[in-house]
Formats: C-alpha cells, sequence, structure tokens
C-alpha cells in the first residue's frame, strides 16, 4: 500500500483538473464528442496514471508495462488528455481531436498514439480484450497488470458478462475492472438514482419524458451483487475521491485468486454544474459560450 | 478410380500441434467447439496454451485480439455459423480494424454441413469475411491444402480467415502441391471455358471437366483458394484466354467466389459468365451430397452452365 500524502493529494486533484480543461477544450474545439462521459472518468484515469500504472511514456511498447484499456471508448478524450499531460503527446496536439490530419481520432484507436493498447467505441469488448491480455501476461510469466475502464453502457453489453464469467473462472487476478457508474446513458437514465422528477410514478420498463430523455433505460442494479456472483472480488467508491481510488486499486493488486472490479459511483459531466447528471452532454460538445462558462467553474 | 477422402477441418489440430512444436508462439481461444474443429487437439498437448471461454463467441474473438495484441499468434475456431455470424462486429472492431495477428477458422461452412439443417450452414460468411480491410479469406479445397493454408496463415502476420468442411470431401491434392497465398492453383489445364471453384467444388468442377471432355469441350479448372488476395492475374488471362467463365461455390452467389470475379472481370474484362452457388435462398437437413444435388452444386449444373456460357461467347 502507498498512502497518498496530502501533498501529492493536492497534485493530483491539480492534474484532473488539468485534464478537465482540456477535456471541454478539446470537445469544444472539436465542435462534437463526449464530454459528460469522458468528465465522469477523468478521476479514475488520474489515479490510475499518476498513482497506480506501471508505464513509461517515452517508452509506449515496453513490454512489462501495465495495460490500460477503455472499453467506453467515446471517453476518448479523457485518455488523450491525462495522456498528454504524462508526456506521451503534446498538450497542444489536444485540440486537433477528430479533425483530419491529427492522430487523436473521434474514438480510441490502437497506437494512435503509441500507448494506447486497443481500438474501441463499440461498447462491452474492453473486458474480454483485457482478460486476453492478462492471460498472456500469465503464460509468459510476466507480472504485468491489466486495467479496464467500464462505462454503465458497457454493462448493458451481454459481451461484457460473458468476459466477466470468463475472468473469474480463469482466476484472472492480474486483471482489474473499474466501472464508471454515472447511471447516465445515450439516450438518457439508466435507472431512477439520477433522475430527479419524482412527479410521475416509476414505470416499468422506462419511458420517455418531456424533454426527450429515456429514462430507466436498463437498470443494472443490484450491481455489486452481480459481480460477486460471478466470482469477483468487489470494492466500491466514490469515483471522484482521488485518495479512496488509489487505496482500492493497491488493495486490487494484493488479491490473488480472482479478479477484482471497482464500482466507481461518479457523477457525468462532473465539475462542470451545467453538465453535471445531463443526459443532453452525453454525446454533445459544449458550445463557445458553454465552454468559456465550463472553464471559469474549472478554474 | 479410388478416392481419399478427408474433412478440412481435420487438418487444424495436428498442424497447430506441428507449427507449434517448430517454435511459433501460437496460442488457441476456443468456443466449446475444439472438438469439432479439431482445435481442441492443441488443447491436450499445450493446455497452457489453450483456452476455454466457454460458448461465447463474442468474447473467444476479443479475448484472441487481446492475446494478439501482446505478441501472441491466436487461433480461434467455431462453425462459420458463429464466426463470422455471431460476432463479426467484435471480428471488424477486434481484429480487421487494429490488423491483429488472430487466425478465425470457420468451420462447418456450407450446405455440406448437412443434417443439422440451415441454421449450421453457413453460406453466408465470405460475404461478411470478404467486407473487413485487412483480411486474407482462404477456401481450401482438400485437407492437403488446408495445412497448407494454416501454416501460412500462422506465418504470416495479420488477420486470416480460413474455412473448412464437416464432412469427408475428395483429396485433389498430393504433398507436392503446394498453395501460395495470392495465387489461383491450376487444377486442369484447358482453352474453351473456365471453372473456377472454391472449397469441395474444386471437386465438382473437375468432375465436370471430365464431363466437357467428353462432349469434346476442352474446360480449364481454377483452385481460388486465396479468394483474397484474388489472383487477378489468373482470372484476366483465364477470361483472354478462354473467353466464358464459371464460378462454383457453396456459398450464396452473392458476395462470394462469383461476386469477386465478376466484378474483377467487370472492371478490366467483361465476359460472358454463369454463376453456381446457392441462390438466394436457405438449404435444408439431409446428407450433404444430397444437398449438393438438390441445390444445383454439381458436376452436372457446372457443365451444363459452361455449355451456356461457351454459347453465349460464341453467340
Amino acid at each position: 500500500m502507498t498512502p497518498v500524502s496530502d501533498a501529492s493529494l493536492k497534485e493530483l486533484q491539480a492534474f484532473a483538473k488539468r485534464v478537465r480543461r482540456h477535456i471541454v477544450e478539446m470537445t469544444a474545439a472539436a465542435g462534437c464528442g463526449h464530454p459528460g462521459g469522458s468528465l465522469s472518468c477523468a478521476d479514475i484515469l488520474v489515479a490510475l496514471y499518476c498513482h497506480i500504472l506501471r508505464h513509461d511514456p517515452q517508452n509506449p511498447q515496453w513490454p512489462d508495462r501495465d495495460r490500460f484499456v477503455l472499453s467506453k471508448g467515446h471517453a476518448a478524450p479523457a485518455v488523450y488528455a491525462v495522456m498528454a499531460e504524462c508526456g506521451y503527446l503534446p498538450v497542444e496536439e489536444l485540440t486537433n481531436l477528430r479533425k483530419l490530419g491529427s492522430y487523436l481520432e473521434g474514438h480510441l484507436v490502437a497506437g494512435s498514439p503509441p500507448g494506447v493498447e486497443m481500438t474501441s467505441g463499440s461498447l462491452g469488448q474492453g473486458l474480454s480484450f483485457g482478460l486476453g491480455q492478462a492471460l498472456a501476461a500469465r503464460l509468459d510469466g510476466k507480472d504485468y497488470r491489466v486495467y479496464c475502464l467500464l462505462g454503465d453502457g458497457d454493462l448493458n453489453e451481454g459481451q461484457t458478462w460473458e468476459a466477466v464469467m470468463a475472468s473469474a473462472h480463469h482466476q484472472a487476478d492480474n486483471l482489474t475492472a473499474i466501472i464508471d457508474y454515472n447511471r447516465i446513458q445515450n439516450d438518457g437514465f439508466c435507472d431512477y438514482s439520477r433522475y430527479e422528477d419524482k412527479s410521475r410514478p416509476q414505470r416499468i420498463g422506462g419511458w420517455v419524458n418531456e424533454k426527450g430523455h429515456t429514462v430507466n433505460i436498463m437498470s443494472l442494479q443490484p450491481l455489486e451483487e452481480k459481480w460477486r456472483a460471478f466470482g469477483w472480488q468487489v470494492l466500491e467508491t466514490d469515483g471522484h475521491d482521488l485518495s479512496a481510488l488509489i487505496g482500492m486499486l493497491d488493495k486490487a493488486k494484493g488479491t490473488k485468486g480472482q479478479p477484482t472490479v471497482i464500482i466507481a459511483h461518479t457523477v457525468k459531466g462532473k465539475g462542470v454544474s451545467f453538465m453535471e447528471n445531463n443526459p443532453a452532454f452525453h454525446g454533445k460538445a459544449p458550445t463557445p459560450e458553454q465552454a468559456e462558462k465550463a472553464l471559469a467553474e474549472l478554474a | 478410380m479410388t478416392t481419399k477422402a478427408a474433412a478440412t477441418r481435420e487438418a487444424l489440430g495436428p498442424t497447430l500441434i506441428r507449427l507449434r512444436r517448430e517454435g511459433l508462439d501460437i496460442v488457441v481461444v476456443d468456443a466449446d467447439l475444439g472438438g469439432s474443429t479439431t482445435a481442441r487437439e492443441f488443447g491436450k498437448v499445450f493446455p497452457e496454451r489453450f483456452f476455454p471461454v466457454g460458448v461465447a463467441e463474442q468474447n473467444m474473438v476479443s479475448v484472441a485480439a487481446g492475446l494478439a495484441a501482446t505478441g501472441k499468434t491466436v487461433f480461434v475456431s467455431t462453425f462459420a455459423v458463429f464466426a463470422p455470424g455471431r460476432c463479426f462486429d467484435q471480428i471488424r472492431l477486434g481484429i480487421a480494424q487494429p490488423g491483429q495477428n488472430v487466425k478465425l477458422v470457420g468451420s462447418h461452412a456450407g450446405i455440406i454441413t448437412g443434417e443439422d439443417g440451415a441454421s449450421a450452414q453457413a453460406i453466408d460468411d465470405l460475404s461478411l469475411m470478404l467486407a473487413l480491410p485487412g483480411f486474407r479469406v482462404i477456401v481450401p479445397a482438400d485437407v492437403v491444402e488446408t495445412e497448407q493454408a494454416i501454416e501460412v496463415a500462422a506465418r504470416t502476420s495479420g488477420p486470416f480467415y480460413i474455412r473448412c468442411v464437416r464432412p469427408k470431401i475428395p483429396v485433389i491434392y498430393d504433398e507436392s502441391h503446394k498453395f501460395q497465398l495470392g495465387k489461383a492453383h491450376v487444377a486442369r489445364p484447358g482453352k474453351d471455358v473456365t471453372v473456377m471453384a472454391i472449397g469441395v467444388m474444386v471437386s465438382k468442377a473437375l468432375e465436370a471437366a471430365e464431363l466437357l471432355a467428353s462432349q469434346g469441350i476442352d474446360c480449364r479448372v481454377l483452385n481460388m483458394a486465396s479468394l483474397k488476395p484474388l489472383d487477378v492475374e489468373a482470372v484476366l488471362a483465364a477470361a483472354r484466354e478462354t473467353g466464358a467463365i464459371v464460378t462454383a461455390e457453396d456459398h450464396l452467389v452473392h458476395g462470394g467466389l462469383a461476386s469477386v470475379v465478376a466484378q474483377t472481370l467487370a472492371l478490366h474484362q467483361p465476359t460472358p459468365m454463369a454463376f453456381i452457388g446457392m441462390q438466394d435462398q436457405y438449404a435444408v437437413s439431409g446428407r450433404w451430397d444430397e444437398l449438393l444435388e438438390r441445390y444445383g452444386l454439381s458436376a452436372e449444373k457446372i457443365a451444363e452452365a459452361a455449355r451456356s456460357v461457351l454459347a453465349r461467347k460464341k453467340g
């Protein structure tokens, strides 16, 4: 265990704030993209890249590096921003996101830039890919670990549960899944937990509200029991508490015989008041005015 | 004449074992059909390199992509209806787009899978696999060529699809044959008409050529096992030299051999053609030889098609 000192916690929080500013600037410059789910996982990525992963930005193909796999490929802006702050790419490149001629594709593409492990953008495939890498590590007698970040949407996909089952079956204790559990998806609200309007009765199976958001798309509850029943060690935390995240990730490292999942309770759009818990910013960039306001909040 | 027969799928397990013993860093991911595809034989010899994932084709393909990303040569196999059929997105995103070193073996392809019925008969797998940039698509004609194709795939970096079949089909080659990526094989020379065939239909085309010979027609037979990359030179030479083309495949006539040959000829050398294959329909249960007859995938129908194309060439 490596306890985080107050001083380094402050540094990490400042790092995370820079990442959030990048996310806003990048998506605003692109005029499209996915700010909400990028902001929600920013702290998880900072905990990983700044404190947990064994990696070398100057040697992204290092065979013994820990692997980070982003299953929710639409959070690409967050990954690029963290990688830039770590030195994988120049920070100036970030605002070329999604532009022709830039290597910063709309969704992650393996090797672009070097250090991106998996091509993603179609949900549900990351945990399987991570399991493949984890099995290879064991076969080759290597001690690198694999971390896979999943979103709510990933957990809608049947393939994720195939991988959940298979990872426990193969006792892949070198594999850690982290769920960015913000409970908001493309069309609206996963369940009722983040839906504030209680005036309507909670309908079974979901419905579409006045704003055009689907409510109760697919509840994942009880999530902790599901993973535990599949044979995983389950840890839960506030997904914006860097110190707690680091503690959980450290605990996962020391666990033998089973993979670990960290259910990170997060807020979609975290850090920008008008994006928080707002499905409208799942797949929509801020306008220049909105970006200005967001950056003022993130000052 | 005595013909040897063997199922092309029987080449998979033994070839992988040999190649591993020769030092290739091969691993196998399996979705509970390794007994049928013969991949399980590899697992018997190299248990630490054999990863069962249950009946979960999507997971199988993406796990394979992860293994390949660490430098492994990964083989996955199942029935061709299930892969690509059940995990096409995973193949596209996980293997094709990043160009991962995964070799997909689709076994039990075509209507000759037989008694299990349409749900087990892949007749659209080639359409799907030919649609993926960067994938090499191989349809061996017999078990000898299958072993060679597996070795070429294992020793060539990048994605491959190899199509195998369930029943024992004629062995047309001996060890002197050499499968070459991107090359058609002239299974029989001829100057009047060319039948281009893949898989079990190569042996049917050879039979058809015998029938045509007895009628005074000199029929060339090209084995188009390397469906992608296609031997464009051999296709154009056949068009130039024989002026009449028949394609024959145990697959829909849309999106497979017929389509790629027609597209090639349309671009370079329009030539009268006829297509033997499944015509926009699914087959039913039955013995494989009965099914080939019923759906017109026979030597007689190939010969008939050859004569009709010849008539158009002359007309």
